[in-house]
């Protein structure tokens, strides 16, 4: 009886080719992972090279006007002089109208998808509001500037100004004539376009409360209401916190809603009904227009200030909500 | 027992339950609204301004009648450029974030990090980062820039959804392809890929939503272009810029076009995103049996 040859087996035994064959495949995934690697990388560079063109770019302004760039209130293209204080709390003071808006606004939503509402209707509306989120920027812009503007100079403003404007302290911040465009409306636009995403998040962390916490708390005899503020509230709240930093992120880089309702005005006033003017708009709206080097270089360095304070505010953003995800092990 | 019997305690406790319950219903009322509130000015205003026109004739001059074909035409071709050059790099960026950086925790880590902060960057930054890489350096604005600047904005949303999608695929797929001596770069492509078509396309497909109502990355990298573009390396006209425009000008029939521009976006928009959904929907009942 004679064992077959390796040759009347086939090539699975044949040491020589099998290990050409292994180590040519070796090399096509060390190429592969370089390939998928080099990609990653390119997310990190795109980052990187952003920040990095902006400083560059922006430097010019930097060097002339010093740190009296993010204080002084100067905008003057004749003169060259340029400061960025007017742009930089327009963006500020449009932020904050929003977030007090959207942060509770958010809030009842969350609580409304995730303990009110019956089962059946929690998706139909979650989705509808999250298609809030869908509609581009440039379609809230032309709805603030047609419908919403118009409606708060002839219906909202002149009651704001006839009551709130009244009460001592804050009437200030709430007289002045009812033109509509201006730092409350961009605030309001704001809010309503932030909303989704906060309230997707509170409703999405929401559900991750362990069922046996919220479950003892109503058997402990809690109202719902008592079962969201003393259980559900705090086992989430780094995350809740991280929501409200990620809305917080879009309203103050949101560009073109803004640009729209806002006035493009570089003055600094008390009121909210005056125009303004933030950085997004300042740029989006003279950056084809700036016809010296220096003017260039100035909304250059908006943009860098811009990315600097929206990469902070996310990065908190983003290592709150982590927190929650490594809490429950994930 | 009655709510007296239980005492004033009691009664308030019930009395903050249903306010806060009120409050919630009108939150979600008040989102609900400013939704129907847009999507009712947008729809109603495009639909009298829409006509065949619109489809057919270049951007007019100031005052005059005309369409958006030039834009439309031009936001097309920058949205194709876009998805061609972000949804490549963001499918082997995801993929190596899911399958290939078990030995580099920290790397993956920061590169998640920082795409999660790309994802909500400012868009305008990015326009602004493609104006000093591709506009200054050249000289002159162009079709490229702009393309090149929404597929930035492609790239995180795509990255995203390929690495989380490609984590819910099972191991025993992984395990079973590798033991029959399969390398890993055919698992991946033949085995892996086939298993996350579906999210993989809604990342692409969102992220060409995302990109086709787009305005501030485009104003300052392709511009705007009354007329046809010659060609890609000039300035480039599309349906978000032309809508800027016209809206912000004083004139009648640019208005009517800024509207008939904003209902195709939004419709376009609204179908990819919620058709999106409803496929991605129908997949995992399908997967889950």
């Amino acid at each position: 009886m004679s064992t077959p040859s390796a040759a009347a087996i086939g090539p699975l035994v044949d040491d020589a080719r099998v290990a050409a064959r292994v180590a040519v495949e070796a090399r096509q995934d060390a190429a592969f992972r370089v390939v998928l690697l080099a990609a990653a990388a390119f997310v990190l560079l795109v980052l990187g090279a952003a920040a990095a063109s902006m400083l560059w770019g922006g430097r010019d302004a930097f060097a002339t006007f010093g740190w009296k760039f993010l204080v002084s209130d100067q905008w003057d293209a004749v003169g060259h002089q340029f400061g960025a204080f007017v742009p930089i709390y327009g963006t500020l003071v449009s932020s904050a109208i929003a977030m007090v808006i959207a942060i509770p606004v958010s809030f009842g939503i969350a609580l409304f998808l995730t303990e009110i509402a019956p089962t059946w209707m929690r998706g139909p509306v979650g989705a509808a509001i999250e298609l809030l989120a869908g509609i581009p920027s440039i379609i809230y812009g032309m709805w603030g500037l047609f419908s919403f503007v118009p409606f708060m100079a002839e219906y909202v403003l002149p009651w704001v100004n006839r009551n709130i404007g009244q009460v001592p302290w804050i009437g200030p911040l709430f007289r002045g004539p009812p033109l509509g465009i201006g730092m409350l409306t961009a605030g309001i636009v704001l809010g309503i376009m932030v909303i989704p995403f906060i309230s997707s998040v509170m409703r999405d962390v929401f559900r991750t409360v362990p069922v046996s916490l919220r479950e003892s708390s109503y058997a402990l005899g809690s109202t719902t209401w008592e079962v969201v503020w003393n259980v559900v509230l705090p086992y989430t709240r780094s995350a809740v916190v991280g929501g409200i930093f990620l809305g917080l992120g879009r309203a103050l880089g949101e560009t073109m809603a803004v640009t729209f309702v806002l006035g493009n005005a570089h003055q600094l006033s008390t009121s909210l009904l005056m125009p303004g003017n933030s950085i997004a708009a300042t740029i989006a709206n003279e950056f084809t227009e700036a016809d010296s080097d220096i003017y260039l270089s100035s909304l250059i360095a908006l943009g860098f200030l811009l990315f600097v304070v929206t990469f902070v505010v996310l990065a908190i953003a983003r290592l709150m909500l982590h927190s929650l995800a490594r809490k429950e092990g994930r | 027992m009655t709510l007296a019997a239980r005492g004033p305690r009691y009664r308030r406790r019930r009395a903050t339950d249903l306010i806060a319950k009120v409050l919630g219903v009108a939150a979600t009322l008040f989102g609900l609204f400013f939704l129907a509130w847009i999507l009712l000015v947008s729809l109603r205003n495009g639909v009298h301004a829409l006509n065949l026109q619109t489809f057919l004739q270049a951007t007019p001059s100031p005052g005059g009648q005309g369409g958006l074909a030039n834009a439309l035409f031009g936001s097309l071709v920058m949205s194709a450029i876009g998805v061609a050059i972000g949804a490549p790099l963001g499918v082997a960026a995801g993929t190596y974030l899911s399958e290939f950086a078990e030995r580099q925790p920290a790397l993956r880590e920061t590169v998640r990090f920082v795409n999660d902060i790309l994802l909500s960057a400012p868009s305008i930054v990015l326009g602004l980062f493609i104006y000093t890489l591709a506009v200054r350096t050249v000289g002159h604005f162009s079709g490229w820039a702009g393309g090149i600047a929404l597929a930035l904005i492609v790239l995180p949303v795509v990255v995203r959804t390929t690495d989380e999608t490609l984590r819910l695929v099972p191991n025993v797929m992984r395990e079973a392809a590798l033991s029959l001596g399969i390398p890993r770069w055919k698992v991946t492509i033949q085995v892996l890929y086939r298993a996350a078509a579906p999210g993989i396309l809604t990342g692409i497909l969102l992220g060409l939503a995302r990109i086709s109502g787009e305005t501030a990355p485009l104003l300052f990298t392709a511009l705007n272009n009354q007329y046809w573009a010659e060609n890609l390396n000039g300035p480039t006209a599309s349906v978000p810029v032309v809508i800027f425009q016209f809206a912000m000008s004083p004139y009648d029939t640019w208005h009517d076009l800024a509207w008939a521009g904003a209902f195709i976006v939004t419709v376009f928009v609204l179908l990819l995103s919620v058709g999106t959904r409803a496929y991605l929907l129908r997949n995992r009942m399908d997967s889950a049996g």
